[in-house]
């Protein structure tokens, strides 16, 4: 994984050393625990226990029908459905060109080849606000806006972090079995699909993951493109819902932890899938 | 070696059928992103360079009027208004995270029951989507029902209305900003990973205490990992869009006002394609101009091992 021979290193407190550590981390974790509690405790009050003076820390008893509620207030399984939509799509379009792209910038040689990476790095630094206009002129031409064409189709033209990411990954194994396959008449397809694909599926979970959590928490691109409510995304429903006049908190709450599920169950899924992928290529070369 | 070879042959490239066929096969595979290139990027950036020319309101043709956007730019209040709250907020933001981040991960840099615990409850909150983290901290600095002004209440403090404090909306949005630095601290914790553990035993041999085994191993050889973080942070932090729409609108008296939401507001409020396109370029041109500076300034400060210490 790392460049570095020697054991990194880890500190090993002892004593009251260790006694401070803990204390801090213990202190630093309630701040960061509490907007998530007052999150689930909010979502769970009724409307009477939200501005209850004296505050109410803990429903008194959780009203667990908030969650229906929430959810049937604005039609979220609809938004549901469309974010699920634009998610599956964009990771089949960046697992497909993100691949062919970066096999060719790990494995083959041509003219102008450091010429076309550098750029394809440089397009990291661009704004979206620069692009994010005319592409809106361009798509409002192609009859594209307030549809899920302009969030989807430029996934499958890739994209220069995840290219990035998995020239990495093809670069560290070797090449000998991919060339032994082609001695033994395999194409270049054919070789990518049964050789490389196999062994680098901790990089490519890495993208479908990522871009799973980029598309669904994506906020600027629905919101420009996607006009229609019956179109909207879940993340664009919830600032919706935010923004109606009369906001009830515990709706809002109930429906952001609902919305949140999916990419927590994904992280708590993919921290295993890391950690075996780390293992996996470890143990291979 | 494959590189040291190419580079042998690269005269022959051409007259080598072998070479010809890869190099042909090099451009197929990446055509996906050629043509993106072109049709999402390229495209577009020109277009937006020709329409900061003009007056274009989508309904009619645009208009040429040379330079006028980008002069009226810097005679907009609101565009200046914009500048500088965007330029605060990065000011405060981005080193706050990088400390922020650097601390959470020493501290969970531990061989202790329970680390990895509190390094998930660390990184979580930065799995939600903007507009969630937002929405959660509307609701947490609300001044009546929010966590923080009721705890305040228990001890006899009557807490400020945050958010909707024209004076103080910004500083609220940097203060919550805490909640997401799980993610620089992720790649600190990655950057310590790569620290060989006998540079501690040499500076533990010669004398040296904790502070200063920090100062002077831990801390040089974290910079480029500070560094990294830092030019990432500047970028996107200059384009912060979400908080700013979700959580205030720009307001209260344009306190909030991000120059990406003027620009969004420019451009799909009121149609003023060309200036919205001006202000993007000028946007642009900003970034460059602190990535440049970030990266120029690397000489003084960044220290790569294996090389020597200038």
């Amino acid at each position: 994984m790392n460049q570095v021979d020697s054991e990194p290193m880890i500190v090993q407190p002892r004593g009251w050393r260790k006694g401070l550590r803990y204390a801090l981390l213990i202190f630093t974790a309630l701040l960061f625990i509490a907007p998530a509690f007052w999150m689930l405790s909010s979502a769970l009050k009724p409307n009477y226990e939200i501005f209850a003076i004296p505050p109410v820390w803990w429903p008194s008893s959780p009203r667990w029908e908030n969650f229906r509620d929430a959810l049937t207030a604005l039609p979220f399984g609809r938004f549901a459905l469309n974010t699920l939509l634009i998610a599956g799509f964009s990771i089949v379009g960046h697992l497909i060109s993100c691949t062919l792209v970066a096999y060719a910038f790990a494995r083959f040689d041509a003219p102008g080849k450091g010429f076309f990476f550098v750029l394809l790095l440089s397009t990291l630094m661009l704004p979206y606000p620069v692009t994010m206009v005319p592409l809106y002129i361009i798509y409002s031409r192609l009859g594209w806006v307030n549809s899920f064409l302009p969030l989807i189709v430029p996934a499958f033209f890739a994209n220069a972090f995840y290219v990035f990411l998995l020239r990495q990954s093809f670069k560290q194994t070797p090449p000998d079995l991919e060339e032994a396959a082609r001695i033994d008449g395999a194409n270049t397809l054919q070789v990518l699909w049964h050789i490389v694909l196999p062994i680098s599926t901790p990089a490519l979970a890495t993208v479908a993951i990522f871009t799973f959590q980029a598309t669904w928490n994506d906020f600027l691109g629905p919101l420009i493109f996607l006009h229609d409510q019956s179109k909207y995304t879940l993340t664009l429903g919830l600032s919706f819902f935010r923004s109606s006049y009369d906001v009830n908190w515990a709706y809002l709450m109930a429906s952001s932890l609902v919305i949140s599920l999916p990419v927590i169950l994904v992280f708590f899924l993919a921290q295993k899938a890391f950690i075996q992928g780390v293992g996996y290529t470890g143990s291979k070369i | 070696m494959r590189d040291v070879k190419s580079r042998i042959h690269h005269s022959s490239i051409m007259r080598s059928p072998r070479k010809r066929r890869e190099a042909i096969t090099f451009y197929l595979f990446i055509s996906p992103w050629l043509l993106g290139f072109l049709f999402f990027t390229l495209g577009p950036m020109l277009l937006s360079l020709y329409s900061s020319f003009t007056d274009w309101d989508l309904l009619t043709s645009p208009v040429w009027v040379g330079l006028q956007n980008y002069s009226d730019a810097f005679a907009d209040a609101l565009f200046y208004q914009s500048l500088k709250v965007t330029a605060i907020y990065t000011l405060l933001y981005v080193p706050l995270d990088l400390l922020g981040g650097l601390m959470l991960a020493l501290l969970v840099n531990a061989r202790m029951r329970g680390v990895r615990f509190f390094r998930t409850v660390f990184y979580l909150p930065t799995v939600f989507s903007g507009v969630v983290f937002v929405v959660v901290w509307l609701w947490m600095l609300n001044p009546r029902g929010g966590l923080i002004n009721l705890a305040l209440s228990q001890i006899g403090i009557e807490g400020p209305r945050w958010l909707m404090d024209p004076d103080l909306a910004l500083y609220s949005l940097v203060m919550m900003s805490f909640w997401g630095w799980g993610r620089s601290m992720v790649i600190f914790l990655a950057g310590l990973q790569t620290i060989p553990g006998e540079l501690y035993e040499a500076a533990a041999i010669d004398g040296a205490n904790g502070w200063q085994q920090f100062y002077k191993v831990t801390l040089p050889l974290l910079t480029p990992t500070i560094f990294f973080n830092l030019v990432l942070s500047v970028i996107f932090t200059f384009q912060t869009f979400t908080s700013a729409f979700v959580a205030t609108d720009g307001g209260p008296l344009d306190s909030t006002l991000f120059l990406v939401l003027y620009i969004y507001r420019q451009a799909f409020q009121f149609l003023n394609m060309g200036y919205a396109s001006a202000l993007a370029w000028i946007l642009f041109a900003i970034i460059l101009v602190l990535t440049l500076i970030v990266v120029r300034s690397q000489r003084f400060w960044v220290f790569y091992l294996g090389e020597k210490a200038q």
